[in-house]
């Protein structure tokens, strides 16, 4: 989403999108003109008249898990983004009996949080895990 | 399924929908404005309508048609911006 029309947006994506993914962009290009969906989302500069870099995942009771806002120049890390998709999902779906340490990857060990757990994380989960 | 939007000169706006979150502030001069609130996790996300150019169409989508799914809401400062 960003405050350009939906028919600049059909020119990036003709004419330079659409060279970098074949087929296109496989999502809706969202227009919102003069930021007011920015607005509430609270990413729109009022001052250089434009929306940063916010990211927002949102699950599927419509709920905000997480969010992330960049100043323009730097872009995304869309690896980032999917690794939290996939720690959200098991942390939904263990019915957030589960907890995703820090550096967390599919495949890797959880923690099951509780009495038990507490002041031991030390004894089960190292801190190179997390650059693992 | 959304449909696909007449297209003419007038540029097609959306906007968020139902009720948009404000908190009162009270100044010091005692006068009270609203400022809009930050979005918090674990909270709901503002629902809202946007015209959309998806797969070669021109087309009106709402956010609240994705309950049931993981959405990725992105922004960015405007086409061709690079990076």
């Amino acid at each position: 989403m960003s405050i350009d029309s939906v028919f600049v947006h059909k020119m990036w994506n003709d004419h330079e999108l659409s060279k970098m993914v074949s087929g296109g962009i496989p999502f809706p290009m969202l227009s919102d003109a003069g930021g007011k969906v920015g607005t509430v989302y609270g990413i729109y500069d009022d001052a250089a008249g434009v929306e940063t870099r916010g990211r927002f995942i949102i699950d599927p009771d419509g709920v905000v898990q997480g969010f992330e806002v960049l100043t323009p120049p730097v872009g995304r890390n869309v690896s980032e983004t999917l690794r939290q998709i996939q720690a959200f999902q098991l942390v939904r779906n263990s019915k957030g009996s589960e907890a995703t340490p820090s550096g967390w990857k599919p495949g890797k060990m959880t923690l099951k949080p509780g009495p038990d757990l507490v002041g031991k994380v030390w004894e089960i989960w190292k801190t190179d895990q997390a650059f693992e | 399924m959304e449909e696909e939007e007449k297209i003419g000169c007038a540029r097609p706006t959306g906007g968020p929908v139902g009720e948009t979150a404000t908190e009162k502030t009270e100044e010091k001069d005692n006068l009270i404005t609203e400022v809009p609130k930050m979005i918090k996790v674990g909270q709901k996300a503002p629902d809202f309508t946007a015209p959309a150019y998806f797969k070669g169409k021109f087309v009106g989508k709402k956010l609240s048609e994705y309950l049931g799914k993981w959405v990725v809401l992105c922004f960015y400062p405007g086409d061709f911006t690079f990076v």
